[in-house]
């Protein structure tokens, strides 16, 4: 798959239109791994101009910071500025809810400065800039979709339509959970969570939410966050219910809207 | 003129006794640091007039809200009323106001009376609402004796108060019709209704209603204001301010910490020669309310303590230890139990005892999925995030205290560059596959 890395395009005396943030899930986590080259074949098909950082990019810090390690959510921080800036990077776009907080919120302080888009803004204004051409009774027409709210995208920084215009693109029944957009309820993994188990309590909260996602009926939960995927799939199998009901990105869905991989 | 020297005295003791708790609040709120902050005056100006001013974050629960409204206005337009009452008070008038508003007064009289009314209404609702329908939030673990006992003494102390201007204007309207001394105010819609009660009494023992319902209104009033600065009540001042100064950037976004960013810049060879060198840098989180932002700790007395975060809290609603709410509280619990030893003479925040693990564990705030929701679900702004996330920073920094899952992962970060066990140099594996 052709992904370049910035380190290419500069050596060639390019410069990409945006850097794509592909986050440690993104890079390793075997799930989310589908997604990033989902998301990079959506890049590729339009045309987009875009490069990675490959190896040079490390973790934001923001579990780190979340825990309570300011310093090496600092370090993590004061490291990847000076590649981006060593770059001159002006334009960030990332699909991870987490990545895109602490990139857009926190690295501005620290001498960061980047025009930072979550995936899901920059799916949406593909689709309404007509680049991304979504024909009418698609795969997923009729089909119940059920979005579930990422924290840090919604409550955080207040993105709760973005991904809704873009699965609304598919021309799919989109369904509400009655908690959803500013009473979403949390996956669980946030805060850090992801990393460790839960504290003792009467249930988990992944499967409070799965519970209430399968209540809608839908048979694919959408996502837009590597930790939220993680935990709604876990829950998913946690009920068994993973043979009819599937947890997607939204990148996902839109790559197999558009026959893309 | 004996009730006048009496009314001053009732007055003077009033304002002392609510000074001296307004002045310890504040010492109390100025032992965090200073982060009160003015910037943006427009966007705080209309965050305080829409949230505070205007309840906008109340009306996400129609009913309540509604109700809450009532409350609000009848207490912001009754308030009105005192000030004749103070005047009245002092000069041995009665009713100054009548004679120049004429027409007018008897208008704004029948407005106070449907205020008084739809107040009265609305404070049965919620002591229904609180002690029969018992709803969920008010009954949580945290909600122990006091909480549910201050609430219950604020609606009833309003409810005493509405029939007392009530009964007031009644007799008042009776006296009207044969003492010159009391002022026409015209028919007043409500307290009308109650006259048959009193009409057959004799006119001495009407004038002593009359004048013991005064006295008892105001007496009332001037003491519920002294035991609002003990109780979750102040959020009616406190809103104000909370909401000017609460934070304005992204709910995503956590506080720098600047001593810390020198520290970094020093270990990287960043820092500039002619920088000066970083100040001491105290503790680095909370451990105690004196580590703790002031704006978090004006919030804890602006907490009336209604449960809409931990109602809303993912933690909590599986069955976890944390309550955003009881983080509130307990911040507030330690700022009174330090008062209380400072005032004694005593040893204040060093009595052994500080707002991590003594008041809130441990295994509170590690089960904070920082999802924001008490956050947002906060009426007037008060963000219990802010604290979690202070305490957290002490155990990471100052104790090495975090779950041993935690610590793995801070070593993943400094070795691998990311939170799981993988090498750096695979980063890139995902387009070859």
């Amino acid at each position: 798959m052709n992904v370049p890395t910035l380190a290419e395009m500069t050596s060639r005396g390019e410069t990409p239109e945006v850097v794509f943030w592909v986050g440690c899930a993104g890079s390793f986590d075997d799930r989310y791994k589908r997604v990033t080259r989902s998301f990079v074949s959506i890049l590729n098909a339009v045309g987009i101009k875009f490069a990675v950082l490959g190896t040079e990019e490390t973790c934001t810090g923001d579990p780190a910071r979340r825990a309570g390690n300011e310093l090496l959510f600092q370090m993590q921080a004061m490291n990847n500025i000076q590649v981006l800036n060593g770059y001159g990077v002006k334009k960030i776009v990332t699909a991870c809810p987490h990545c895109f907080n602490t990139l857009k919120n926190e690295y501005p302080e620290l001498g960061g400065n980047y025009e930072v888009i979550h995936h899901s803004v920059f799916l949406q204004q593909l689709i309404e800039s007509g680049q991304i051409k979504m024909t009418e009774g698609g795969s997923f027409k009729g089909k119940k979709i059920t979005y579930h709210d990422s924290c840090f995208l919604g409550r955080a920084n207040n993105i709760y339509e973005a991904p809704r215009a873009v699965l609304e693109a598919l021309d799919a029944d989109l369904v509400e959970m009655k908690r959803c957009r500013t009473t979403g309820l949390c996956c669980g993994a946030g805060g850090a969570q992801m990393f460790k188990e839960p504290e003792a309590g009467r249930k988990d909260i992944n499967v409070e939410r799965t519970e209430e996602a399968l209540g809608t009926g839908a048979t694919t939960i959408a996502v837009a966050c590597p930790f939220c995927m993680t935990m709604m799939s876990d829950g998913v199998k946690n009920k068994e219910r993973e043979a009819e009901v599937k947890v997607k990105d939204i990148a996902e869905l839109i790559a197999e809207a558009q026959g893309l991989r | 003129m004996i009730q006048q020297i009496a009314f001053i005295a009732t007055l003077a003791a009033a304002v002392y006794f609510i000074s001296r708790r307004v002045s310890g609040i504040r010492k109390n709120i100025g032992l965090g640091k200073n982060t009160f902050r003015t910037d943006q005056p427009q966007v705080r100006l209309r965050n305080m007039m829409l949230v505070a001013f205007g309840q906008k974050k109340m009306f996400k629960k129609f009913i309540p809200a509604i109700l809450h409204l009532f409350i609000y206005v009848g207490f912001v337009v009754i308030n009105l009323e005192v000030l004749e009452f103070v005047i009245d008070g002092l000069a041995g008038t009665h009713r100054i106001f009548a004679p120049y508003l004429g027409g007018f007064y008897g208008v704004l009289m029948n407005i106070f009376e449907f205020l008084a009314v739809a107040v009265l209404l609305s404070c049965v609702f919620f002591l229904i609402r609180r002690n029969i329908l018992k709803v969920k939030r008010f009954w949580m673990y945290e909600m122990t004796k006091w909480p549910r006992l201050d609430a219950n003494i604020i609606l009833f102390t309003e409810i005493v108060l509405m029939l007392a201007i009530l009964t007031m204007n009644a007799t008042d309207q009776i006296l009207q019709q044969s003492d010159p001394h009391y002022a026409a105010t015209g028919k007043l819609y409500f307290s009308s209704m109650l006259m048959p009660i009193f009409d057959s009494l004799p006119v001495s023992t009407l004038l002593f209603i009359e004048r013991f319902a005064w006295w008892f209104h105001i007496i009332g009033i001037l003491a519920f204001a002294v035991y609002v600065t003990y109780s979750k009540h102040l959020h009616i001042f406190l809103a104000f301010p909370n909401t000017y100064f609460a934070k304005i950037e992204p709910k995503g976004h956590m506080n720098n910490m600047p001593v810390v960013t020198n520290e970094v810049k020093m270990m990287l060879g960043l820092q500039d020669a002619t920088a000066a060198p970083p100040a001491e840098p105290g503790r680095f989180g909370a451990k105690d309310i004196n580590d703790l932002p002031s704006t978090s700790l004006m919030g804890a007395y602006s907490c009336t303590e209604c449960g809409r975060c931990t109602a809303e809290c993912p933690a909590n609603l599986t069955g976890k230890k944390l309550s955003p709410r009881k983080i509130m509280m307990d911040t507030r619990d330690r700022m009174e139990d330090v008062r209380k030893s400072l005032d004694k003479g005593g040893p204040g925040l060093q009595d052994g005892k500080t707002l991590l693990n003594d008041y809130i564990t441990k295994e509170e705030i590690n089960a904070c999925t920082s999802c924001n929701a008490c956050v947002e679900a906060c009426p007037v702004l008060i963000n219990p995030l802010e604290i979690i996330l202070e305490l957290r920073r002490y155990v990471s920094m100052e104790e090495s205290g975090a779950p041993s899952s935690w610590n793995s992962m801070y070593q993943n970060i400094e070795t691998n560059f990311a939170p799981w066990k993988f090498s750096p140099s695979d980063r890139f594996n995902w387009s070859k596959d």
